[in-house]
């Protein structure tokens, strides 16, 4: 069942200094590297960043989803003022699909093949909230047709297999809003899927939010993307929140070298016939916890003091939050 | 030059480089006794396209619209079952023209970045060499070639030359996987989808370089993709393929300025917005591409198109100039039949 | 700090991710495989069985063919005797060191015969497809819908007991299943990127084969083969123990086995050890067949 209500735009999700870190024989990676952020009831956060940025080891912590025995977490995160990270077994399972759902990018590997979609979705009704069969099955339905999937009562019959992507797309936000939660998690959901398709999920998407009042925390490595559905964007590099701020704030004026480089390297059509200014290198190892400013060799405003030691995250005067040692309020737009 | 790997230009600047005629390639569906189904995915369906000297010629589409069997095609990797080709004026795979063998040294491919795009038991070096010496050049020589390659990809071939795959990044990659298409010096490069898998910034590095590489070379590209915002930045004409046909091409300021068939428009509006004040309000079509194994009848987008009329369920419309583009849609031919005909 | 490499005019840095110290794909395997305890146990298991066996005329062992009805069946721990005597009253010892060698030999070179015989078949099959790949595959699919023993059974029986025969049959028996797992990889390989891109550069198919499919099917392929020695010197045995292999007085330990079966009532332990024998060599070799099978899995 999905925990106490809470009033329209109060706190939801407050994640405060954030370390995971994967440890196997062969190597160990400092995926996330203090990482602090809230969500509230209502909006959308977008977590842009590119591979391994840690953004999708961030999503994932919230519902500690990494195997145990090589994953270490310290930190916070609250969900609603009760601690993830103290949870376990019953109690993350009570978590899971009730009050924080998540939904991935490959919908083939979400639903089991060898049962109908309908079946899916009323079992998991009935073990979260426990329904009747009947009850569950109309809830289904009802989901379904929340999806904007024509034909909803032929559809419950389905296999997985039977669906094209975008239908198992909106199957799947139907499976994870199935118990009410409140708060949903996306990791890249619309980046195997089609433009004409990703555009009609990102609106249901946004149109869900409105209606049914969710906490979303969008990861994805397409601006556009992030533009479209945030009302809040992240941005995530080696490990750390870089940039964070409204998203038009983001969009006009960026602060971080890093989010500057990303935006001026995205492609579009005004672009034609000129050079494309590309960041230079490439990301860090993350074999050893960064001891100074992560993205340095690769900036172009790089001084002294970046090497000195990790930057800290400094707001700006229009509310921006940024981590940058440079003189950002007055670098160059 | 040397005679083993280059070829040279015979028909001059207005013979198109590559021309495909009526190109059809239908895949059985399995299933049925003895595996012989009657159902086939009509993945590419009578396609004509020409591809001038010199240009870059953007081939966009969603899931099913066949352009990544287009490029195999053409790279005859997949045998037709219909249609012919003709490179630089020779024909192709016929008595009097040129053998697969000898298309494939002036045209080749770029595959999409995955674990399975390049040999993981060779070094980038190795990689490279492959194709010459299977044409006949010493192993010195090649290899040798092989590491100015690597540097004209932007790789050290100090650091980069005996790695394994695996100890690449998916830039790095993708820049061996450039690399190898080079390596016998080709005219006609078609990538497929080179670009999609990498990140956005290193993806600017790459386009930057393709850019570089083709004036350095004299190359002419194919460039496959689904996004629309790369093509616009690199094509000189547009190519818009729906269910195994062309329904739309021109040069990139007419498509992309000026579109003409619903679906180009369509595809042109999916694009995200990347203002937050101006979000798109309404997705410009619903339901997913259809499946390529019984496509509608007449026109094939008629299944998902605003404007469907009767016609369109009757006629297939066929590829017709308006000016600055072809479209192939009833709406824009006068006399078809359509009430919004011209 | 992150290092950078020396970049060129395109400016690209460094790979990401550590550059491991065997880097080559059989080297680290290789590093895998010494890590690995089990593995290290059972090859050190099998070297001691297979050394003793190959060196067993230079140990100073007791005649193994030398009867005596007096010292029939002497216990384990006999003076002058280690592991007791047979029912024939032959050293159990020297039987058991000496019977290995052809045990091992039955059971690796049927293996190792397959392997050429029926990986050939299947990565020809898997690389060629089509009508080629039909043709041999549904042959394979006669021999495979037999149960392997009874194939062994009925082929020994028709050619007749003896070593040489024996070997024949097994090789035959295994053959459709290495075939099968040859033509599956090779299947799968032949549609990765790079082969196509090999195709794409105008090589021959043999040169294909030998530059890009050959060194990514014999990994699995040889995974498979090694699982099949255990089987094999069980089906060795086997055929020992029915009449059907190895004919006396050659000590194999099928042979053995079967010969010993009227002394589990004088003493079981002594009719035991031939089995004790075949059980160690199977299960190591099974063991370092799933350790190589780890090994292999790196995800390099």
């Amino acid at each position: 069942m999905s925990g106490p209500s809470t009033s329209l735009g109060a706190g939801l999700l407050e994640v405060r200094d954030l370390h995971v870190t994967f440890r196997t024989p062969d190597r160990t990676v400092h995926a996330v590297n203090g990482v602090s952020f809230d969500v509230k009831r209502g909006e959308t956060l977008g977590i842009l960043g590119e591979s391994g940025s840690g953004k999708s080891v961030t999503l994932r912590s919230i519902l500690k989803l990494h195997p145990e025995h090589r994953t270490r977490w310290s930190g916070s995160i609250k969900l609603e003022g009760d601690e993830i990270l103290d949870m376990t077994g019953n109690a993350l399972a009570d978590l899971r699909g009730s009050r924080v759902s998540m939904i991935f990018q490959e919908p083939a590997t979400a639903f089991d093949p060898v049962f109908t979609i309908g079946h899916q979705i009323a079992e998991t009704i009935k073990r979260h909230a426990g329904k009747s069969e009947g009850d569950a099955w109309r809830r289904a339905r009802e989901l379904l047709e929340l999806v904007r999937i024509p034909s909803p009562a032929q559809r419950l019959k389905a296999y997985p297999h039977e669906m094209s992507g975008g239908m198992r797309q909106r199957a799947m936000i139907a499976l994870a809003l199935s118990c009410n939660p409140s708060l949903l998690l996306a990791d890249e959901p619309t980046t195997a899927l089609d433009a004409t398709v990703q555009i009609q999920v990102l609106l249901l998407i946004r149109e869900l939010q409105r209606e049914l009042d969710l906490g979303v925390i969008f990861v994805t490595h397409d601006i556009g993307v992030a533009v479209e559905v945030s009302d809040r964007i992240g941005v995530m590099y080696a490990g750390k929140l870089v940039e964070l701020g409204g998203v038009e704030q983001m969009v006009d004026a960026p602060r971080h070298p890093y989010t500057r480089g990303l935006l001026a390297s995205t492609v579009h059509g005004g672009m034609r016939g000129q050079r494309l200014e590309a960041i230079p290198g490439a990301p860090p190892d993350l074999a050893e916890p960064p001891a100074a400013c992560s993205f340095a060799p690769r900036c172009k405003y790089v001084e002294a003091k970046c090497l000195a030691g990790p930057p800290p995250l400094v707001s700006t005067s229009d509310g921006h939050l940024v981590r940058c040692v440079g003189r950002i309020d007055s670098l160059a737009a | 030059m040397d005679s083993v790997l280059s070829a040279k230009d015979r028909g001059g600047p207005v013979q198109p480089l590559l021309l495909a005629r009526d190109l059809r390639k239908h895949f059985p569906v399995a299933g049925g006794l003895l595996g012989r189904g009657t159902r086939v995915v009509r993945a590419v369906d009578d396609l004509t396209l020409s591809v001038e000297k010199d240009e870059t010629l953007g081939v966009v589409g969603e899931s099913g619209c066949g352009k990544s069997t287009v490029a195999r095609l053409l790279m005859r990797l997949i045998r037709p079952d219909r249609g012919t080709m003709v490179l630089d004026g020779d024909p192709v795979d016929e008595p009097h023209g040129i053998t697969v063998n000898e298309l494939r040294r002036q045209v080749q491919m770029v595959f999409q970045d995955s674990y399975a795009s390049l040999n993981p038991r060779l070094t980038t070096v190795e990689t490279l060499a492959f194709a010459p010496r299977a044409h006949g050049l010493p192993a010195a020589e090649a290899k040798s070639r092989s590491r100015d390659l690597l540097a004209k990809v932007g790789l050290d071939p100090n650091t980069f030359a005996d790695r394994y795959p695996h100890e690449l990044s998916g830039g790095q990659r993708q820049r061996v996987n450039i690399a190898r298409a080079l390596a016998l010096r080709p005219r006609l490069v078609i990538l497929d989808e080179a670009v999609s898998a990498l990140d956005k910034s290193v993806e600017a590095q790459v386009l930057n370089m393709l850019v570089d590489l083709k004036d350095e070379f004299g190359l002419t590209y194919v460039f496959i993709s689904h996004d629309l915002n790369v093509v616009q930045y690199l094509s000189d004409r547009v190519l818009v393929m729906y269910l195994g046909k062309i329904v739309e091409i021109g040069a990139v300021e007419a498509i992309y300025d000026n579109p003409q068939h619903p679906y180009t428009r369509a595809l042109l509006s999916a694009r995200p917005s990347m203002d937050p004040r101006k979000r798109t309000k309404e997705a410009p079509i619903q339901g997913d591409p259809p499946n390529p194994i019984d496509p509608p009848s007449g026109c094939r987008f008629r299944t998902r198109c605003p404007f469907a009329e009767d016609v369109c369920a009757r006629v297939e419309p066929v590829l017709a100039s308006t000016g600055a583009q072809e479209v192939a849609c009833h709406m824009r031919v006068g006399g078809s039949g359509h009430t919004r005909a011209p | 700090m992150a290092i950078q490499s020396p970049s060129l005019e395109i400016g690209t840095g460094v790979a990401v991710g550590p550059v491991a110290v065997a880097r080559g794909y059989w080297q680290s395997v290789g590093r895998r495989l010494r890590r690995d305890p089990v593995t290290l146990v059972c090859a050190a298991i099998l070297l001691l069985i297979v050394t003793s066996a190959l060196a067993a005329p230079w140990l100073g062992l007791p005649d193994p063919y030398k009867t005596s009805m007096i010292r029939r069946l002497y216990p384990i721990g006999s003076p002058n005797f280690l592991l007791g005597t047979d029912e024939l009253g032959r050293d159990m010892f020297s039987r058991l060191i000496y019977g290995g060698r052809l045990s091992l030999f039955m059971g690796v070179m049927p293996v190792v015969c397959a392997l050429l015989i029926g990986g050939l078949l299947g990565i020809t099959a898997g690389f060629m497809g089509g009508r080629i790949n039909m043709l041999i595959m549904r042959i394979m699919d006669v021999f495979y819908a037999f149960p392997s023993v009874l194939l062994a059974i009925s082929l020994s029986g028709a050619m007749g007991a003896g070593a040489e025969n024996t070997l024949l049959a097994l090789t035959l028996v295994f053959i459709p299943p290495v075939c099968r797992v040859s033509e599956s990889v090779t299947t799968q390989v032949r549609g990765f990127d790079f082969v196509e891109a090999a195709r794409a550069s105008g090589a021959g198919a043999l040169t294909i084969v030998r530059v890009h499919v050959l060194g990514n099917v014999l990994g699995p392929i040889l995974v498979y083969a090694t699982s099949l020695i255990s089987v094999a010197i069980i089906l060795a045995a086997g055929l020992s123990f029915l009449g059907l292999g190895v004919k006396p007085p050659e000590p194999e330990w099928g042979l053995m086995l079967n010969t010993l079966r009227q002394a589990i009532y004088v003493n079981p332990v002594l009719a035991a050890l031939p089995g004790v024998m075949i059980f160690i060599t199977s299960i190591c070799f099974n063991l370092m067949s799933d350790g190589l099978r780890a090994a292999m899995d790196v995800k390099a």
